[in-house]
């Protein structure tokens, strides 16, 4: 392990050896349901007696937590550490998966950044080998986000075209160490903390913008890549707004992003499944990435990417009190399956 | 990075695409215009057996009663999502700002979900209207000593 500024560089890197995505109906309907192992018409779970979203949504991690470890062959007892979080106060959706589970766990929180950020310290600890099988996860359920950062659900509100829509998704990833069959993480850039004053809770886009920003141009600083060096850069859900924001700042920086995708524009069809700008909460790229992104690496599509999620780190109480919003983003280098 | 919050409050100003005025407007009319019409409807009818007076508090009554019933089964919500204004200023939108928790926070308990939380939107609405009734009568009550 080498430490080049803010990014910690493998030299024997860390697989990501199983993953498994589980989503809602709208994440269904979206251009990614094939790539789904768990889908379900109806995310509250009303047969397995779930009584109401916050159960929900720790159901949907178990799902995607469950066919996981089934992919990589293994039983949860042989997993030495979990990493979670979620949007929930106090994260309780994986908490109470944990409490199922029994598996030791650190709880995190990075909103939509957490599955990076599981990522960025799962690949770091198990790299250091603190951890030789170590679950990374996250979640976010729409229905649960509604009701605690906004309205209750039957309350009828507009949306602004700015808005970003929380999926109802569960993204679950097992880390290894190096020279075993898996993804391999090449590098993890965790990010620091950016506020350039943004105070619309409905543009959370852009408020996280400046985070990517700060990232990527730290990565490419510390490693002397350039963007052209990734088949694609992923970000985590800036939407359409904070998309267009990045390539408009990318390119005054000199760096210009034309491989840009982003996970909030990737798992819905934001034209016409009524999203606003597109996806958000830690499920949407955390499901992007077990659905999509790892997939495309491990069959060879892709040979080299960055996963960066962004987060929004308010509260509805900062919120409330005039606080703006400070984001923060953390990067992950990917290489292709048998490329390192 | 090149940039400042001042240079990035106009930046966002226009990357974020505003709200469809025109279309959102036309909405609001219309179904906010279809709701009266359903009250002056109602009125009609209570005409028939009261006076003015009760078939306008009755009006009031039945519209409320329809928005609950449209909340409970989720429909008021998708009208709303597109119509707006035209859903929220009416009465049955007041009545939907209470409907709405009453059913989102009952997982939390009678007492401390529905009972605490109901007029957790209604709430201002309720505490500045009391306060600016209270404060008109006592002016209407000094312009009576007044004159």
């Amino acid at each position: 392990m080498i430490r080049r500024k803010d990014t910690v560089l493998f030299d024997k890197p860390p697989v990501i050896a199983a993953w498994a995505a589980a989503g809602g109906k709208k994440e269904s309907e979206g251009p990614l349901a094939a790539g789904f192992d768990f889908l379900t018409e109806d995310a509250a779970f009303p047969e397995e007696a779930c009584a109401n979203w916050e159960q929900a949504e720790s159901f949907l991690q178990q799902k995607a937590v469950e066919i996981c470890l089934r992919k990589a062959g293994i039983s949860r007892k042989e997993v030495d550490l979990a990493l979670a979080g979620d949007l929930q106060a106090q994260c309780t959706a994986s908490n109470y998966t944990m409490r199922a589970l029994e598996i030791p766990f650190a709880g995190l929180y990075g909103a939509c950044s957490t599955m990076a950020e599981s990522l960025c310290l799962g690949a770091s600890l198990t790299a250091g080998g603190v951890a030789h099988q170590l679950l990374a996860m996250t979640s976010s359920h729409f229905c649960a986000a509604e009701r605690q950062f906004r309205t209750p659900l039957d309350y009828g509100a507009k949306r602004t075209p700015t808005a970003q829509w929380t999926a109802t998704a569960a993204g679950a990833c097992l880390l290894r160490g190096a020279g075993q069959k898996g993804v391999p993480v090449l590098s993890v850039t965790f990010g620091r903390v950016q506020d350039y004053e943004v105070h619309d809770i409905n543009n959370m886009g852009a408020a996280m913008m400046p985070a990517a920003v700060s990232t990527l141009l730290r990565y490419f600083g510390a490693t002397g890549t350039a963007p052209s060096d990734f088949d694609v850069i992923f970000t985590g859900d800036l939407g359409e707004v904070g998309s267009a924001l990045l390539q408009e700042q990318m390119a005054r920086e000199g760096l210009p992003l034309p491989n840009h995708r982003d996970c909030g524009c990737l798992l819905y069809d934001v034209a016409s499944q009524n999203v606003q700008a597109g996806g958000s909460g830690p499920g949407c790229s955390a499901a992007v990435l077990c659905t999509h992104i790892l997939p495309a690496l491990q069959k060879g599509q892709y040979r080299r990417v960055l996963f960066m999620a962004t987060g929004a780190l308010m509260s509805q109480t900062t919120f409330l009190q005039g606080e703006s919003i400070p984001g923060i983003a953390h990067c992950v280098e990917l290489a292709g399956e048998g490329t390192v | 990075m090149k940039l400042n919050p001042k240079e990035y409050a106009h930046m966002v100003s226009r990357a974020s695409p505003p709200s469809p005025a025109v279309r959102d407007c036309l909405w609001a009319f219309f179904v906010g215009g279809g709701i009266c019409l359903v009250g002056e409807g109602l009125r009609q009818f209570f005409l028939y057996w009261y006076d003015a007076s009760l078939a306008g508090t009755l009006t009031s009554i039945g519209l409320i009663l329809l928005s609950a019933i449209f909340t409970t089964l989720g429909w008021y919500q998708k009208l709303a999502a597109k119509a707006g204004a035209g859903t929220l200023v009416p009465i049955t939108g007041f009545a939907n700002s209470v409907v709405s928790p009453a059913i989102e926070f009952k997982a939390e308990g009678w007492v401390t979900g529905v009972g605490a939380k109901i007029f957790g939107i209604a709430g201002p609405v309720i505490a500045y209207g009391t306060a600016a009734s209270a404060l008109w009568g006592l002016l209407y009550w000094l312009q009576g000593k007044v004159g």
